[in-house]
């Protein structure tokens, strides 16, 4: 696999001419905080941030999506029939994204695109992404991708690592998607012994930083009853408002809803991301619902990741440790937390 | 790319308004694409999403049986956005249906056994859907004795009273029809709920297994009366409803700890469940 | 402010241990800089994990809905008033609470802090007497509090609670002389196209969490009408229609009612001023009615009153 260095220009002059041809996203500063953009000419890329407010989720799964058109206008042969909406699915790549936000693509990707169902949408968005990861040499205090499989340098779910050596980008292609972008790059030159020596260097010292962890060793072998009815959810929920902020910040919330729009005699049927935090999520029609307070719903949120995911796919928890959730919950219910009481309980 | 939330479309072919109260009618459907029939390719017990531009999806059970060719049918409660439209739409007009969804009763499992059907109200659909399965001809001799327990508000809340008629008169076939009241004087069946009727009607559990589909309330109440006639409960067989959007396990909603009633249900056996949350 | 946290925990393990109420609702440390935990204790044991700082910006009143039994809780100048509009709207009952007033001088904007230090990563926030001390990797700054106080609080004339069973120490003075409303007159003199550039602008970030919704005391319906399917008044979708449906709507709701706590601008994860809707009808109903929200327990809110003699011409 090829390792390449970049000046910090090069690389942005090399985004800009690969820009023409497919979609980049990169981190932009918008006031107090950094989300990802649509690169073009006048686009000022942070690649100091530490991470992006919102997920970077959307950039394969939007908040809205239209999934389905169709007529109901009347004599329309075809009125009321549900057709394929129009999708643009151009190759894209996302420039910068942290490995924690990668990761949880892979956490997400056994969700929608399993054996028996494919999400085409998902899948086909995802497909056409290129994920090129940028090494944390600042994490947050309230980073846990270490105990999570993942690390401040982790690779999963990357196509291609880069490493801020100073004045410059190491970057490492990992798949054969990955080199196909470093090959599109002008520029760039053979990194020597000296710039790998750094990294491994910024790796270490990084590693260092995280402080934070999330015990999940004994999750798997609980009883799922037993936790369900532990005696620490309602003191967990107490102080939950129900609002979505952790869920849609989450990189690995995935839940949706579907509703049909009409507006005059044109229609769609769109899916929005959808809350556990929200009453109407369960609302059967009957009136009757499951989890109709607000303890069965934070209990749902945190079973759903600590347990019932890990039961399922016996492949970790749905968690990519980015702690978006601890930093901005309004009244700081922290999963850090909760994941220990549940894997002492 | 295959797209599994793409409904199929049909036209209304019939509606029989099923209960005296009118909120209970029988859609019978036929595909405008005779291609998508043959896709269509289901088992008693499976529900599917009818989808109507516009207002949207419910999953409904699917109430013909696979042995009925050239339609399908579904009974629809008037609940919601999409039902109470649905009740408003006529024969000859379009709409999807997506499917078939989740599992359906095990009938790997029942072959060889004696089949206990219980169901209430209006969630005698699937049950519906598996008598007539089960009494044709090239099915029938697969099972011992099928005897049914079938429970009703009064006599005008019971769904596909012709059939239940025809059935009163097979020999292969025990029914135990019964309304929880009614001062109808010509009324020839049981008089009592279910569970009591249960109680009453079913003397062994040997080598049988029990469908429940009903109410909350019934099923409930069934349970112990089940339980005390000896059926482990392996063999007791539940149909759940939960609210669905996507059917296929991917949108979230409904869960019950890490299955999805759309497809890891909705069809548990008691044993299952008593593994699982209790939170349905 | 800080000797108040001893006072605080002293006062609910008594009311605990006494058995004079059966919770007591305050605020905890939280594991975040700057983000206290709001929790409900039931053992006395427990009461010394309460605290009170600057940093106590969610509105503890919203918990109060529809609870039972007897709550011990604290509560600042606005906090109060809420607590007073929720025993006028029946959402709880006097009897039901013990009050512990604090006299309050206003509460920290985290992000304001964040910004002045350039949105650095924090370790530590400490408070000491009227500055923050600062703390991230490499770094140590010191900051006036009032220089990133929440920007409610900044023009908060109400800082001594309205209503209580116990006060934590004397008043403190009210702010007097401040212009609680130069934002919004500013906005009043833009020309409709600018009001609407305004408007779009301030809510094209939302996400429709409903964050401020829910950390709004106020915000206590059963069914929101955002939430409502039969009929369904808005749509689901982030569209700039929809979401601006239930900006406007949500404000319209709280109007005659809003004690500018805040809550709602705090808890916004993408940092839309929500507050600047809310208070313009604030500015309204002290305008057009003289009224300002949970001051007294004996008065009837402006909008669900009339009198025969009101000065309003309009409404008579």
């Amino acid at each position: 696999m090829t390792t390449m260095l970049f000046s910090k220009d090069e690389w942005g002059q090399g985004l800009l001419a690969v820009g023409k041809s497919i979609k980049v996203f990169v981190p932009v500063k918008e006031g107090d905080f950094t989300a990802f953009q649509l690169l073009a000419e006048e686009t000022v890329p942070d690649w100091a941030y530490q991470n992006t407010r919102m997920s970077p989720k959307s950039i394969v799964y939007p908040q809205s999506e239209g999934m389905f058109k169709y007529s109901l206008e009347e004599g329309d042969p075809e009125a009321n029939i549900v057709k394929e909406a129009p999708k643009d699915y151009t190759l894209q790549a996302v420039v910068g994204i942290r490995p924690c936000d990668a990761h949880a693509f892979q956490i997400v990707k056994r969700n929608f695109d399993n054996e028996e169902f494919r999400d085409p949408w998902w899948v086909q968005r995802y497909e056409a992404t290129t994920f090129v990861g940028l090494g944390c040499n600042e994490p947050c205090a309230t980073c846990f991708c270490t105990s999570v499989g993942g690390g401040p340098f982790g690779k999963n779910g990357l196509d291609v690592i880069l490493h801020d050596v100073g004045s410059r980008f190491l970057a490492e292609g990992l798949t054969a998607k990955g080199e196909d972008f470093l090959a599109g790059l002008t520029g760039g030159q053979a990194a020597g012994e000296k710039e790998l020596g750094e990294a491994k260097d910024l790796e270490g010292w990084a590693g260092e930083k995280i402080t934070a962890g999330i015990s999940t060793d004994q999750l798997k072998n609980k009883v799922v009853t037993q936790l369900f009815n532990a005696p620490f959810w309602e003191d967990v929920a107490f102080s939950c408002i129900n609002c979505g902020t952790c869920t849609y910040l989450c990189p690995t919330c995935w839940c949706f809803d579907i509703q049909d729009e009409v507006f005059g005699k044109k229609g769609d049927r769109i899916r929005n991301w959808d809350s556990c935090m929200m009453p109407l999520f369960t609302l059967h029609g009957s009136g009757h619902n499951p989890r109709d307070k607000k303890t069965q719903r934070v209990r749902q949120r945190f079973m759903h990741k600590l347990k019932y995911y890990v039961d399922k796919y016996g492949n970790g928890i749905q968690c990519s440790g980015c702690g978006r959730c601890v930093r901005f919950c309004p009244v700081n219910i922290d999963i850090r937390q909760v994941a220990e009481l549940m894997n002492n309980y | 790319m295959e797209n599994p939330y793409l409904p199929y479309p049909v036209r209304i072919d019939n509606i029989t308004v099923e209960t005296e109260d009118r909120n209970l009618k029988t859609f019978k459907f036929v595909f405008l694409n005779p291609e998508h029939e043959g896709r269509f390719k289901y088992t008693p017990g499976q529900f599917a999403e009818l989808s109507i531009a516009g207002k949207g999806e419910i999953p409904i059970g699917i109430a013909s049986a696979p042995t009925e060719k050239g339609f399908v049918c579904f009974t629809v409660n008037k609940v919601g956005l999409v039902s109470s439209h649905l009740h408003n739409m006529k024969v000859g007009d379009i709409m999807g249906i997506r499917g078939p969804l989740g599992n359906w009763y095990p009938w790997d499992q029942m072959e060889g056994k004696n089949v206990v059907i219980i169901g209430g109200g209006f969630a005698f659909t699937t049950l519906r859907s598996s008598i007539i399965y089960m009494l044709h001809p090239e099915n029938r001799p697969k099972f011992k004795e099928i005897t049914v327990v079938y429970g009703a508000r009064g006599p005008g809340m019971l769904l596909y009273k012709d059939e239940l008629a025809q059935w009163e008169q097979r020999k292969d076939i025990n029914m135990h029809i019964t309304v929880d009241s009614t001062n109808d004087s010509t009324w020839k069946y049981n008089v009592g709920f279910v569970p009591a009727i249960t109680e009453k009607k079913i003397t062994s559990a040997e080598n049988a297994i029990a469908i429940v589909c009903g109410p909350p309330i019934m099923i409930k109440f069934t349970q112990p009366v089940l339980e005390k006639l000896g059926f482990p409960p392996e063999r007791i067989i539940l149909s759940l409803e939960m609210r669905m959007k996507c059917g296929i396990g991917i949108c979230g909603r409904c869960n019950i700890g890490d299955k999805y009633v759309c497809k890891d249900g909705p069809v548990f056996s008691l044993a299952q469940l008593k593994t699982m949350p209790p939170e349905y | 402010m800080l000797e108040y946290t001893k006072k605080i925990q002293e006062i609910a393990g008594r009311l605990l241990s006494e058995g004079k109420v059966e919770v007591f609702i305050g605020y905890a440390k939280g594991t975040v800089p700057m983000m206290n935990h709001p929790v409900v204790i039931r053992d006395s044991a427990k009461a010394e994990t309460l605290v009170w700082d600057s940093h106590c910006g969610l509105n503890l009143c919203n918990y109060l809905t529809k609870m039972k039994g007897k709550i011990g809780i604290v509560a600042n100048g606005c906090n109060s008033r809420n607590i007073v509009t929720h025993i006028l709207e029946n959402q709880i009952t006097r009897e039901q609470l013990y009050i512990v007033g604090i006299p309050c001088e206003g509460m920290v904007d985290h992000r304001a802090v964040k910004r002045a230090v350039g949105n650095r990563e924090l370790e530590e926030v400490i408070e000491e007497g009227d500055t923050l001390v600062v703390k991230g990797r490499g770094f140590r700054e010191i900051i006036k509090k009032t220089d990133v106080l929440q920007r409610n609080c900044a023009v908060c004339t109400h800082r001594n609670p309205v209503i209580y069973d116990e006060m934590l120490g004397p008043p403190v003075e009210e702010q007097t002389g401040v212009d609680q409303f130069k934002d919004v007159r500013m906005i009043e003199e833009m020309t409709p196209e600018k009001k609407w550039g305004f408007f779009t602008r301030t809510i094209a970030k939302c996400i429709r969490c409903y964050a401020c919704r829910n950390a709004c005391p106020l915000c206590y319906c059963p069914t929101c009408f955002v939430d409502e399917s039969r009929p369904q008044w808005v749509g689901k979708s982030n569209d700039p229609t929809d979401t601006m449906t239930f900006h406007i709507l949500r404000a319209y709701h709280c109007a005659g009612r809003c004690t500018d706590c805040g809550a709602c601008e705090r808890v916004c994860p993408v940092g839309i001023p929500v507050r600047q809707f809310t208070k313009k009808l604030n500015k309204d109903a002290l305008e057009f009615f003289s009224w300002e929200a949970g001051l007294a327990i004996d008065q009837r809110p402006a909008l669900d009153t009339y009198k025969p003699n009101d000065y309003n011409e309009f409404i008579r």
